[in-house]
């Protein structure tokens, strides 16, 4: 596929996949390339030789970045991704290994000074152990908070919130309180591999009925005489109300006038002197 | 020197031995350059250990992002770095350009690298000034000052915002910029920047002060900065011409002459220095860009990814359905994973991008520049005088809106 795009163009060496292997041997798992990118999945206990045989001996001086991923369905659910940039040959390569909650990785510390950070940031955000990491503290969260707060299986709310206590003079956590429903909206279009049924359409999936019902005879509809008399019955003794309720009750009392109110001249409804424009008015 | 003048006893007996002070710099310090704090040992005086605690300013952005669509997660990268947020933008839709494999119109280009200048030179007016005036300088920074309000005068006739612009797009920018904007930019470059912003670094590179509280304080060898994960102004202070513009170039920096300033000591003054040089050249490409800007689209034709002119809307139902979807459904990336970097004003900005398929991202790892650099302010400052820690502090160009996402 042609390149259209403007993003970043860093060095393309050929065959730079196949050396690599080559060197990489039985750490690596697979490599592959997209979008002019090299990727190379390695074993996750050799790591750190797979890192070291690359700064040593492809030059890849720089360690940038180490990424997390969590991908919860599978049996060892956490990436971690390393991002190597040459500054000599003037290449980036990418490369990953794969961990679970109780499967540690080599630490790179050793390696590169700047790992220790993306270690613990990464220890931080997905609980991914680092071993050989002397200094696997939480750096990003707060001091004393529970969890691991990037898992695709925590909630985006969090489970607590802090504020101000008046009463204790001090910041108190409480259990997190939405004043209105966190609103995740779904756009994805339903003809397009959305994951729920639409109204209505669960209907589609019915198995046809093999006995349909029919009402081939006034007896089967159960109209006619007998259903009429049954209608008539009275189901309790005094309903609804046929006897007289006795006497109504008196009316009230009329208001009594205003005194002292001016007798109104003439009719109410002799409106149409009202309505006539006078003379000159305009 | 023992000359038998006898101490008088300390009221606590037996305790003659002053052990390492413990102090604590921050969360809440001028000099901390927002909320970082740092568990400080010191020697007297001497620093003997520094223990930064970042992470005060964490706001998850990455998990937030993974919770919208594409278009919806770009304007929290205006938030990272406020003090540059085109910069950051800029990683985040190249890295979407690149799973799309999408083509950018030529204007589009020229506009993006044009505004990445004005968003770098902002950037340093305010490192520039801030760094002079925690070393003890009052009037520089009140000028620089100056010259960042005309910038954000520029950026808000661009965009409509001030500071979080915004502009970006996959496939482009929002909308085109006026042509008069063009004009008085070029005008701001040729007269008003290298007057007031000259005259400010007059009073500042040669001052003998300046020069004593940052000449030799946090010497690091070009070994140390590869090692440490240094990039931007920080590995150029080095002696090392390593920059993203010049050899990774992305867009249209490949057309543009300018040159890379290089430090030859290493120390806070050459970062500083190599900081007042890159405004010259970002002003360089900046006129270079105004001079070659052709006419035509600003953003892709390739509907399914960017929206049609609102007045195409009015006249035509597919463009109507285009609007429609790209602004509720929004568009879906192709699945994959790659990490791209751009030269931001503090160094490398690197997004790491993997897509599902969907039409929200699946992660977003951001790179953050302040990460590495402050990681190393242990190792950096360790024998300096604590006065010095602002200098250095200063000279990292830190924003914790972008370290701590």
């Amino acid at each position: 596929m042609a390149t259209l795009h403007s993003a970043p163009r860093f060095t393309q060496i050929d065959g730079l996949k196949n050396t690599i292997s080559k060197a990489l041997g039985d750490h690596l798992v697979e490599a592959h390339e997209e979008h002019g990118e090299l990727l190379f999945h390695v074993q996750r206990g050799s790591i750190e030789t797979a890192l070291r045989t690359l700064r040593d001996d492809f030059e890849y001086q720089q360690l940038m970045e180490i990424a997390g991923v969590d991908y919860p369905s599978r049996d060892e659910r956490f990436e971690v991704v390393y991002m190597l940039l040459s500054v000599t040959t003037n290449n980036r390569i990418m490369v990953k290994c794969r961990a679970s909650e109780d499967t540690p990785v080599p630490t790179v510390t050793t390696l590169w000074p700047n790992a220790g950070w993306l270690e613990r940031e990464v220890f931080d955000m997905y609980g991914v152990l680092f071993d050989g990491n002397t200094d696997l503290r939480r750096i990003l969260t707060d001091y004393g908070f529970e969890g691991h707060p990037f898992r695709k299986d925590f909630p985006l709310t969090g489970y607590v919130e802090l504020r101000y206590s008046e009463d204790e003079k001090r910041v108190v956590y409480e259990p997190v309180k939405l004043a209105q429903d966190l609103r995740q909206f779904d756009f994805m279009s339903p003809w397009e591999g959305a994951d729920y049924v639409l109204p209505g359409d669960e209907k589609a999936d019915m198995p046809p009925i093999d006995d349909p019902k029919t009402t081939e005879s006034p007896k089967q509809t159960g109209a006619g005489a007998k259903a009429d008399e049954k209608a008539a019955e009275k189901v309790s003794a005094d309903a609804p109300a046929e006897k007289d309720g006795g006497p109504d009750a008196p009316p009230p009392e009329p208001t009594e006038d205003q005194p002292g109110r001016k007798k109104r001249v003439g009719k109410t409804t002799d409106t149409a002197k009202a309505t006539k424009p006078k003379k000159g008015a305009n | 020197m023992s000359t038998g003048f006898q101490l008088e006893e300390s009221p606590t007996t037996g305790d003659e031995t002053i052990t390492n002070y413990t102090i604590n710099f921050g969360p809440q310090h001028p000099a901390a350059h927002g909320v970082l704090r740092m568990v400080m040992e010191l020697d007297g005086e001497i620093i003997e250990r520094i223990d930064p605690h970042v992470g005060l300013l964490h706001r998850g952005t990455e998990k937030l992002i993974e919770h919208k669509t594409y278009l919806q997660a770009l304007p929290y990268f205006d938030r990272l770095d406020y003090c540059s947020p085109l910069a950051q933008e800029y990683s985040y839709v190249l890295a979407i350009e690149k799973l799309l494999n999408v083509e950018v119109p030529e204007r589009a280009q020229y506009i993006r690298v044009l505004f990445a200048e004005l968003t770098r030179i902002c950037n340093h007016m305010l490192n520039i000034g801030a760094h002079v005036m925690d070393v003890g300088a009052m009037t520089p920074n009140l000028w620089v000052f100056e010259l960042r309000e005309d910038c954000m005068n520029f950026f808000e006739r661009m965009s409509g915002a001030r500071m979080h612009h915004a502009y970006l797009r996959p496939g482009g920018v929002h909308q085109d910029v006026p042509e008069k904007l063009l004009v008085d930019i070029g005008e701001w470059i040729d007269t008003r920047l290298p007057e007031l912003f000259g005259d400010a670094m007059s009073l500042v590179l040669d001052n003998r002060i300046f020069k004593q509280r940052n000449v030799d304080i946090a010497v690091v060898s070009k070994e140390d900065a590869l090692a440490w994960g240094f990039s931007g102004p920080m590995i150029r202070a080095a002696g090392i011409p390593w920059d993203l513009r010049k050899s990774q170039p992305y867009d249209v920096y490949d057309r543009m002459e300018f040159d890379i300033p290089v430090g030859t000591n290493s120390d806070c003054y050459d970062r500083f220095v190599v900081r007042v040089k890159e405004v010259y050249e970002s002003a360089k490409i900046i006129k270079q860009c105004l001079r070659d800007m052709p006419t035509g689209p600003i953003s892709s034709s390739d509907r399914k990814v960017s929206p049609p002119k609102r007045a195409e809307m009015k006249q035509s139902m597919e463009a109507l359905i285009h609007h429609f979807k790209l602004y509720t459904e929004g568009f879906h990336v192709p699945a994959g994973e790659v990490y791209v970097a751009t030269e931001s004003p503090k160094g490398e900005f690197g997004v790491y991008l993997v897509s599902d398929g969907s039409n929200k991202p699946y992660r977003c790892k951001i790179r953050p520049t302040a990460f590495s650099h402050l990681q190393a302010m242990d190792f950096m400052s360790k024998g300096h005088m604590l006065p010095d820690a602002t200098a250095i502090l200063g000279a990292i160009d830190v924003v914790f809106g972008e370290c701590d996402r």
